[in-house]
Order: C-alpha cells, then structure tokens, then sequence
C-alpha cells in the first residue's frame, strides 16, 4: 500500500512539472531542456527559504516565480539573439547548475528538521499533535490540482489563445499585430514555473535539496506528457491537462515497477529505456523528427 | 493612401549573385482602390507585398501610409491596419484551434490579449452571421477544429478573418492559387464582395488573368521589378484577357521561358 502511495504522490509531484512540459512540448512546440535546470532551481530556492525560517507555503509562489525568471530568460536567449530553442535549453540548463548551488549553498541541504509544507505547527495544531500520513498525500493533490484548474483558465483567456496561437501557427499572432516573440517568452516563463514549483513540492516531500535531482527530469516531463496524451487523448470529456498528470503517475510507476527487478542506480537507465519505449509505441516521434530534419 | 517611392531592393548583396529587383520603383494606391497585380514569376509580386508589410527589409525608399513613413516599423506592428491573405490555405488560421477560438482570436486583433475569456459569449452570434455569409455551412460546426476544414473552407475563414476588424489595406498573395477552380471562383466572388462592402484598400497578386481582368478597378503588370503596364478605371474596363495574354508572351520571351 505504502509502495502505491509513494508512487501516486511522486506521479502527481511530477505531474505537475510535466503540466509545464506540456505547455512547451505540446502547445509551443518548443523542446525546452532549461527544465533540467529550473527543477532543481525550484528545490534549493525552497530549501534556501526554508533555511532561513521563511513560512513553507510561502515557499510555492516564490519557487514558481523564479522558474518563471529562468523561464525568461531561455526566452529571450531564443528570441532575442535567435540562438535555436533546443541550444537556448541546454545553455540555460548548464548555467542553471551553478546558480542552483549558490542559491542553495551546497549541493546537498538536509530538510528534516524543518518546517515543510507537509509537517509544520500549524498542521500539528489542527490535527493535535501529530499529522496523519494521509495529510501528504491530500497536500500534493491540492497543489496539483490547483495548478491544473489554473492552467486549463489561462488557457481560456485570450491571452491563452494567443499562447495555443502561437505554437500552432505563429504567423498568425504576426498578423493579429502581436509580437511573436513575446508570447512564446510567456509561454516558457509560465512552463518554467510550473516545472519549479514541482521541484519545490518534491524537495519537500523527500526533505532534501540534491543538486543532482533535476537530472533526467526533461525526459520524464517529455514521457508523461507523450503517454499521457496517447493514451486518454482520445477520451474526449478529459481534458488534456488532466491526461497529462495521470500520464505523471502512470509511468512513475512503470519505473517503480522496473526498478524491483534491478538496483537503484539503474534508475536513470531505465527512465530513458521506457521513454525510448514510449516514444517507439506512440508514434509521437515521427512528427518530430520529420520536422527538424 | 499607399505610396512606395524610390523603392531599392537587392537580393543577394555583395555576392557574386546579387541581383538588383527594385530601383526607384514607385506605386501610389489610392484609398479605395482595388489593384490587381500579375506578372510572371520572379517579377517581384510577392516581393512587393513583403515590402509593404514589412516581411522583408527594404534597402531604400520609402512605404507611405497617408503620408506616414513605415519603413522602420516591425512586420507585426504594420498588422495592425493591414490584413493578409496567403497563397497556403494553412497561414491564415490555426489548425488545432476551433473555428469559434480562431473567431475569437481574429475579432480581438489590435486590442488586448489579457485575462478576459477568450470567446466571448455576446459575440457568438455575430460569428455565425459572418459564418453563414460564407455559404459553406461552418456556422454550424464553429467547435470543431479548423486543421479538420478543406484548403476552400480554411481560406474562405482566413479572408474573413483578416477583414473582421477594421484595417485600412487588404494583401492577397495569390489567394486563390492554391485551390480548385470552383472553390477558387467561389474564394474571388467573396473576396469582391468583401472589398466592395467594406471598402477597402486591396493589393491582390495572382497567376490567374482572367481575375486580374474581370475583378479590381487597376491592373498592374510586373516585369523585372517594373510596372510594364498600369491601366485604371476605364482604360481596365476594355481590357480583354487577350490583350494582357499578348503582353505576358512578349515578356516571357524576353525572359527566355
């Protein structure tokens, strides 16, 4: 039981990130690998906030925004001085790194001591004393679906038209009078904070900042996002966001499942073996590929 | 009014293939007026129409707007008093988007994209009227995705929505070039019927004489970055098709086609 918990919570942690993939990938057609970098960022923003006794809810907006800052910041690398999308990512990504551990001060920041957004007085204070373990998992879903609900709104607006607008067919933003650049630098900032904010729920949940926890995080964002939409895409009451998300937890557990069979340093492996699986039974690569070449 | 003075254009600079298509080119369009512009390929068409909307840099000149000077301004800041058709079905709209978000989309143009719904429910209405003016029967299915319309369908919604707000100039690029004949004739009925209503100000390239000559009040042919013919009011009214035909022979021979 605590083996499928453990998954779901870590599903919709990571559901959430792959909400911010999902704007890239999918909607803006850009494949964004700053997320390697501002999944990280979101964690050693919150452990250093933490650190310094500042309230750990407080923690999710302001993670959310620094992604969104080095979302930014991708953006204008792409658009500013017109560097290709995948090069913006990886430059960022690589940058990232450095900035993560000064934000962070080391690569490794115990959290256990601290408050979290899962163990805090307040939290104590309703339940008397000590928190059900239920209370975690409750937690996650909140903040995922509130983020869902929010995103599916956004997406709403004109202003979210524009963004499906511009990924679909940027010629037409041109013609709407809307600079083009603009919107995408949007799109990448509102991804790169989502992608933040999940890595400040998960350095919460694993009480732990570890500067190597962004590693591989593009490719599980990517994953969910591809298996979440092939398979309940097609369902049409379910909106793609919410696919997404169980796509997250669905391949959380595929490699929880593999990792029984073999040692926990096979981790990283075999997150890139399913995905290679998942790519090859989805067909989504061939679109791709076709079009960078 | 539309003027281009002193238009410069080269390809290529400094290159052993540099090739001059414009020097001191000039064109002044008055407002209202609806020009129709052939010429064979390589002419300087389409050229024409990226220069004027700012999709390619001009290497001298000027592009007048009522007098003002908008060579300096961006592609997408001359949209908003330009509308643009393009040869390509698929430029005009959003494939993934429904025909009621692509609507929506094109009615906010030159207003701001905020937080505000994205349709907004009092304006359905006025979609579909402008829908079921088509004729094509999409007022029915405004919430199914545009990528699902035929290349007639996609265009016919492209024209209306590049002329759904107020512009002051409307660009065909070979708009109908890329259609069948029917749905072309059908494209170029509505287009004329666009114009007409709304009064506008429309620059149109196509291959296809015969609507050079049945539509527009002006007829512009281009060779080699020239007008070799510019006939207006009733001086285009006698023009057969056989008469430009003639014309567009003797060009292409010069050129070696």
């Amino acid at each position: 039981m605590d083996f499928i918990l453990t998954i779901i919570e870590q599903g919709l942690i990571y559901g959430i990130l792959a909400l911010g993939v999902y704007i890239t990938y999918k909607i803006l057609d850009f494949p964004d690998l700053t997320v390697d970098g501002s999944f990280p960022m979101g964690a050693a923003v919150t452990a250093a906030l933490i650190k310094a006794g500042v309230n750990a809810y407080l923690t999710l907006p302001i993670a959310f925004f620094a992604g969104a800052l080095a979302g930014v910041c991708t953006g204008l690398i792409h658009v500013k001085f017109k560097v290709r999308d995948l090069l913006s990512g990886i430059i960022m990504m690589t940058g990232l790194y450095t900035i993560n551990l000064k934000i962070a001060g080391t690569n490794n920041v115990p959290l256990f001591s601290q408050e979290t957004i899962f163990k805090n007085e307040f939290l104590e204070g309703i339940f008397g004393g000590t928190i059900p373990a239920y209370v975690k998992i409750v937690m996650i879903l909140i903040i995922a679906a509130v983020s869902k609900i929010l995103l599916d709104l956004y997406l709403k607006t004109k202003s979210g038209y524009l963004l499906r607008a511009v990924g679909d067919n940027e010629n037409l933003v041109t013609s709407l009078a809307k600079d083009k650049g603009n919107v995408k630098i949007l799109g990448l900032a509102i991804a790169n904070g989502l992608v933040a904010l999940s890595g400040c729920v998960f350095a919460q949940e694993q009480k732990v900042f570890d500067i190597s926890s962004g590693v591989g995080s593009i490719v599980l964002g990517l994953a969910s996002v591809i298996i979440g939409i092939s398979l309940f895409g097609k369902i049409s009451v379910m909106k793609a966001t919410t696919a997404v998300i169980l796509g997250s937890i669905l391949y959380k557990a595929c490699v929880a499942a593999a990792i029984k069979f073999f040692d926990p340093t096979s981790m990283k492996l075999i997150t890139a073996v399913l995905f290679l699986a998942v790519l090859i039974i989805s067909m989504d690569r061939k679109k791709k590929v076709k079009k960078s070449a | 009014m539309l003027e281009l003075k002193n238009i410069h254009k080269f390809y290529n600079p400094g290159t052993i293939n540099e090739m001059c298509l414009f020097e001191n080119f000039n064109l002044s369009v008055p407002t209202g007026q609806f020009v129709s512009v052939v010429g064979s390929n390589g002419s300087g068409k389409t050229s024409l129409l990226n220069l004027i909307c700012g999709s390619i840099e001009l290497d001298g000149g000027q592009v007048l707007i009522d007098g003002k000077d908008i060579a300096k301004q961006k592609e997408y800041q001359r949209q908003k008093y330009i509308g643009r058709v393009y040869q390509n079905p698929a430029m005009g709209t959003c494939p993934q988007m429904t025909i009621l978000e692509n609507m929506s989309l094109a009615d906010n143009k030159g207003k701001f994209f905020g937080l505000k719904r994205g349709t907004e429910k009092a304006r359905i209405e006025f979609y579909r009227e402008n829908l079921r003016q088509l004729g094509l029967g999409l007022e029915d299915k405004m919430d199914i995705r545009v990528g699902a319309l035929s290349g007639g369908q996609r265009q016919a919604m492209a024209l209306l929505m590049s002329t759904m707000t107020p512009i002051d100039f409307l660009i065909l690029d070979e708009h109908t070039a890329a259609l069948d004949p029917k749905t072309a004739d059908l494209i170029m009925e509505l287009t004329d019927k666009i114009v007409r209503e709304k009064q506008l100000t429309t620059i149109m390239v196509t291959h296809n004489l015969r609507y050079a000559v049945e539509y527009g009040d002006r007829l512009l042919m281009m060779h080699q970055g020239q007008a070799v013919l510019d006939a207006a009011g009733e001086e285009k009214k006698k023009i057969q098709i056989d008469d430009i035909l003639e014309r567009f022979n003797e060009i292409s021979i010069e050129c070696g086609n």
